[in-house]
């Protein structure tokens, strides 16, 4: 097993998994104690749009899907903004229409690409160096957002109708997490696909929630976790050949099932 | 000393008016209940008093210069809270207190400063809740919760302590004990306490402001209103006392 680490495309993999699994872990509990998990399932599906679109005109498909996930997050904050009670609705849209986009523009390139494939269901194998840089520089970005703010954040997460009264920009940062929410979403596509993503950005964050008594702790554990569980698919999916998105979020689902069990039989036990 | 001051108050929302001339006011060392039914306005005139919320028409004169809250202490409904949120005591109550020492410790903005952790414990011993200070807040009750809220509101020693009914999710003898702590509180801070309990109108405040939702508004401040101890009341007799007060 060790020999496979001599591969480039091994390593850039594990490299990505690395960077990739500390974005999530940071922007994936940002996004569950904000309970924001539909809307980040809304940005990824929307972003297939910006992929079709980035094909058809054969632009860089990470700068079609970040422009379009970027777009539909903007999106998303303006009409929670104005319409919070419904913004479920406008999330489906969205999810929606960019998938609708992103299958149209698909349709109108000539030929088949296989490509997309892997669009759909993560492609960790065959990440390049461009793909690390931007994985490497979104992850610079989000540590240093979290360094710098991170009172703020905590304050408009926990409680944002308190935090504005203090004097800080709730809806700003607000936005701030949905785009970066946005970009978190694009790399974890390139790992697990557009249909896993949001698997792989709530799984390791609900197991740090139960399991901490802080956001930084959450952060952390769920940075740890997610790379835990990244590697470990990823190895599986190696050995036997099969497709690593599906692999690294079954190595997740099984992970927190049986953590699950474990913390229902310490319940049950402590009662004796 | 005269602390707030509504003149002629009205606010709209959309088309209609939620608040319609309301008048008050609001001296030092008052426990200012603010009462009515659901829908009332009760709590935009509490956000239009923290400016959350800007008066359509009429005013709200303060004696006192407020920055980013930091003279009001405020202790909302928390209706939006989530309540399994991995947080420590400790980080709500600096909540209240991070404006004031904004520029400490901002390099590191994780860790608090010796001072900022000695400030919030000075705050949580004020309601009795200074050992819980590392514990995670989804572990203590709503009553112990909300104990926690009005030390994130006191930390800025604030003149003014608002509270949006701090009750409504509390057992029985939590809530006698949240009033206790704010008569206690009282005896320094002015309060105003969002309220549709009745009894604790009658036991706690020494004012009361009754506002519904088309604008009827009785302001009792200068009508040497005040309710005996124990006295349990209703809203139909604490209606005609209010009628029976200005008429």
């Amino acid at each position: 097993m060790a020999d496979i680490l001599q591969y480039t495309f091994i390593q850039n993999a594990l490299l990505a998994a690395l960077l990739v699994s500390i974005i999530t872990g940071i922007i994936g509990s940002l996004i569950s104690v904000n309970k924001m998990t539909f809307l980040a399932g809304g940005i990824a599906h929307s972003s297939y749009g910006g992929i079709g679109l980035a094909i058809y005109l054969g632009l860089p498909i990470f700068l079609g899907a970040s422009i379009f996930a970027i777009f539909s997050a903007v999106l998303i904050a303006l009409i929670s903004f104005k319409q919070r009670e419904r913004v479920d609705i406008f999330i489906g849209l969205i999810w929606a229409v960019g998938m609708a986009i992103g299958i149209i523009f698909v349709d109108l390139t000539s030929g088949y690409n296989v490509d997309l494939m892997s669009y759909l269901f993560g492609s960790i194998l065959a990440v390049n160096r461009d793909d690390l840089i931007f994985m490497f520089t979104l992850m610079v970005i989000v540590l240093l957002f979290i360094h710098l703010f991170y009172r703020e954040i905590l304050a408009v997460s926990y409680d944002s109708e308190y935090a504005n009264l203090r004097g800080v920009k709730a809806k700003g940062f607000f936005v701030a997490i949905l785009v970066l929410s946005a970009l978190a979403v694009v790399v974890a596509i390139k790992v697990v696909g557009l249909i896993l993503v949001i698997a792989l950005m709530t799984i390791p964050t609900y197991i740090a929630e139960l399991s901490s008594n802080s956001l930084y702790g959450m952060m952390i554990k769920a940075s740890v976790l997610s790379t835990i569980f990244t590697i470990s698919g990823l190895a599986i999916s190696y050995e036997f050949d099969i497709t690593s998105g599906a692999s690294i979020i079954l190595v997740s689902a099984t992970f927190l099932i049986l953590f699950l069990l474990f913390k229902k039989i310490s319940t049950i036990t402590s009662r004796f | 000393m005269k602390l707030l001051e509504g003149k002629e108050l009205y606010y709209k929302y959309r088309k209609d008016y939620v608040l319609e001339d309301v008048n008050f006011k609001l001296n030092s060392g008052d426990f200012f209940a603010i009462t009515g039914p659901n829908g009332g306005g009760k709590s935009t005139l509490v956000k239009n008093i923290l400016g959350i919320l800007s008066p359509t028409k009429g005013s709200i004169d303060i004696s006192f210069e407020v920055k980013n809250g930091i003279d009001i202490g405020y202790v909302p409904q928390n209706t939006n809270i989530n309540l399994e949120f991995p947080i420590t005591v400790l980080d709500v109550v600096m909540m209240g207190n991070g404006a004031k020492h904004k520029s400490i410790n901002r390099v590191f903005s994780f860790k608090y400063s010796s001072l900022e952790i000695e400030c919030a414990k000075h705050s949580l011993q004020k309601v009795g809740m200074d050992c819980f200070l590392n514990s995670k807040i989804s572990n203590l009750s709503g009553g112990q919760r909300q104990r926690v809220m009005i030390a994130r509101a006191i930390c800025s020693h604030p003149k003014l302590l608002i509270l949006d009914e701090p009750t409504s999710s509390i057992d029985v003898q939590g809530q006698k004990e949240i009033y206790s702590l704010l008569k206690k509180l009282n005896e320094t801070i002015t309060i105003v306490v969002v309220t549709h309990d009745l009894t604790v109108i009658s036991k706690y405040a020494n004012r009361v402001l009754y506002i519904n939702r088309s604008g009827y508004m009785h302001d009792l401040s200068n009508k040497n209103f005040a309710l005996k101890d124990n006295e349990h009341i209703c809203e139909v007799e604490l209606m005609q006392m209010l009628g029976a007060n200005n008429g």
